[in-house]
């Protein structure tokens, strides 16, 4: 079960406002480019959000760039899943890629600040604040045997190929 | 059941009948990443132990987003990336040879491949009949290392379009038309398959342009039929030997077909912070604009550079607009100096920038002041794309860009005849 806080965003969120191009060179140094998870979609994030927290997100969370690294500094930051009415393509992939969930479901049902529980096996949103539940749509099965190895890489690693057809 | 463009292609390519909706493992015959992208997917490679490149003379690194490298840092995921294709054999593409997207499609794509880069807009070789999409550095380093990726085979969205261009609009016009019509989630998931007179008689440069963006709709790929238009730009490129001809079926099963009359399309614009966020040119008048960036994997071609010289030519931009030009390859730079478009762009009060991204993505060559607005050629205008959060950028075609960089305000094209 994973427990936390949701920090609520709006629909659009590119990964520009994720990490954005002027911080470029800091790619190689993921803990400092990290520090600046999301900071242009909210400032103040980065010093709030505590290990296990949510991301929720409108339509179309992550559009924008292929950057991979915008996943993995929020699985930097403690996040252990983004909610979000629709994700975009490449954002959700490598979401996957990085063992981030990432989850569909109503979030509009979901405020700023309600504690979470998510049970990822039953595909529940439990929001413990408004007392709702929320079902999430199930990850494609090819997603989610490379999500259970922790990301594509450790996946690769331990089949030496794709066992997804 | 016929099949549509997506499906031809992957069906063609795993030798059986693939439709929408099935999960393949389909070979790879062109894997990328660029200097941004690319130093995450070295270190990935490197880190698992996976070997040998499965094909290196069709795996490439490109240094074009940070060309030549504004700071130490990225110097240093350069050197990165040289040293890797020295240790590999891979190739190597360095700074100022030009965009990914433009050199992906000058010399490496081919007519029914199968292309996957660490870059959003590697869609563009869509434009050739390749099946190509863009995903993240763990993604082509696997292609990398196992020549081959899965793909879930998309649903297509067909436009349909008809009936020639007014004077000034362009494809690029057509496309971001598209996106606001379908919006920037409109065809996630899916392919964004092209068709119709009006592409049928469109030229390579115009295609480039449009596959370029599908994935501003979400799309995951944007694709072409080959032809007579492919067939010559191979020639052209000396790789007439690669050419293959590859169209859907007349009976392909489409999710939704729209149709679009070119000739009622007028100069479009995008308005921050997102690219559906579309109106005409001609209704922002007054809206103040301190830089044009013409250039780009988008419109930073020799034809886009064609269309704005003969806006510019004989005249002066306005002196509180800035115009940098970023030409998309050496090839395009090299015909341009030859063309005298050059010479039209800087005697206007224009600047040219080496062959790469430029301006487009915030890293450096062009980033925005504070309060700032940009009239770009670029294909993203999301909040902090140009570098600062606290600027605001507009995407127009090369027409609007040049007729923009005359007045210092958005212009409709056709107005500064």
């Amino acid at each position: 079960m994973l427990k936390g806080k949701a920090f609520k965003f709006g629909d659009d969120i590119s990964t520009d406002l994720i990490v954005p191009g002027r911080l470029v060179h800091l790619r190689s140094n993921l803990p400092e480019l990290a520090k600046h998870v999301l900071e242009d979609a909210d400032p103040t994030f980065a010093a709030r959000v505590k290990p296990g927290d949510f991301v929720v997100g409108g339509n179309n969370f992550g559009l924008g760039s292929s950057r991979e690294h915008a996943p993995i500094v929020i699985k930097m930051a403690g996040v252990s899943a983004v909610l979000a009415k629709s994700f975009a393509r490449i954002f959700f992939r490598n979401a996957i890629n990085r063992g981030l969930p990432v989850l569909i479901c109503d979030t509009d049902q979901i405020k700023e600040g309600d504690e979470l529980e998510v049970d990822m096996e039953a595909g529940i949103v439990h929001d413990v604040t408004n007392d709702v539940n929320l079902t999430f749509k199930p990850i494609p099965k090819a997603m989610l045997a490379i999500l259970d190895e922790g990301g594509l890489i450790p996946y690769i690693q331990k089949y030496g190929d794709f066992k997804i057809e | 059941m016929g099949k549509t463009l997506a499906e031809k292609i992957l069906s063609q390519k795993l030798g059986r009948d693939v439709s929408a909706g099935e999960i393949v493992v389909s070979p790879v015959d062109l894997a990328f990443v660029q200097d941004t992208t690319g130093p995450l997917t070295v270190r990935e490679y490197q880190a698992s132990g996976f070997g040998a490149i499965a094909d290196k003379r069709r795996s490439v690194l490109f240094l074009d987003h940070a060309a030549p490298s504004p700071n130490a840092q990225l110097s240093t995921d350069h050197l990165l990336l040289r040293s890797f294709a020295r240790d590999t054999g891979c190739v190597i593409s360095d700074v100022g040879a030009g965009v990914c997207h433009q050199i992906v499609a000058e010399s490496m794509a081919r007519p029914g491949d199968i292309v996957v880069g660490a870059d959003s807009h590697t869609v563009t070789a869509g434009a050739m009949g390749a099946f190509a999409t863009g995903m993240g550095s763990s993604d082509v380093a696997v292609a990398f290392a196992l020549g081959k990726t899965w793909f879930r085979v998309p649903e297509t969205i067909k436009i349909e379009v008809k009936n020639k261009f007014q004077q000034f609009v362009t494809a690029k016009d057509l496309i971001l038309h598209v996106i606001g019509m379908i919006g920037a989630d409109g065809a996630t998931y899916k392919a964004l398959e092209f068709g119709g007179k009006t592409v049928e008689s469109m030229s390579m440069s115009g295609r480039l342009t449009i596959a370029n963006m599908a994935v501003e709709a979400g799309a995951k790929i944007g694709v072409f039929p080959s032809d007579q238009t492919t067939e010559k730009m191979l020639r052209e490129m000396g790789r007439a030997e690669q050419y293959r001809s590859i169209s859907p079926d007349k009976d392909a099963v489409y999710e939704r077909v729209i149709e679009i009359d070119a000739s009622e399309l007028e100069p479009t614009v995008s308005r921050p912070h997102t690219v559906d966020n579309t109106v005409l040119a001609k209704d922002l008048k007054g809206v103040r604009i301190h830089q044009v960036f013409l250039g780009t994997c988008t419109n930073g071609r020799l034809e886009d550079f064609a269309l704005a010289a003969s806006i510019l030519r004989n005249k002066k931009i306005s002196p509180d607009t800035r115009l940098v030009v970023a030409p998309a390859s050496k090839r395009v730079l090299l015909q341009a100096m030859d063309a005298g478009y050059m010479r039209i762009f800087i005697e206007a009060g224009g600047m040219i920038l080496p062959p790469g991204c430029g301006a487009c993505l915030g890293v450096h060559q062009g980033v925005l002041g504070d309060g700032e607005a940009c009239l770009s050629t670029a294909n993203r205008n999301f909040k902090g794309r140009m570098g600062n959060p606290n600027s605001f950028v507009y995407l127009g075609s090369p027409a609007t860009a040049a007729a923009t960089a005359l007045t210092g305000m958005v212009t409709d094209p056709r107005e500064v005849l």
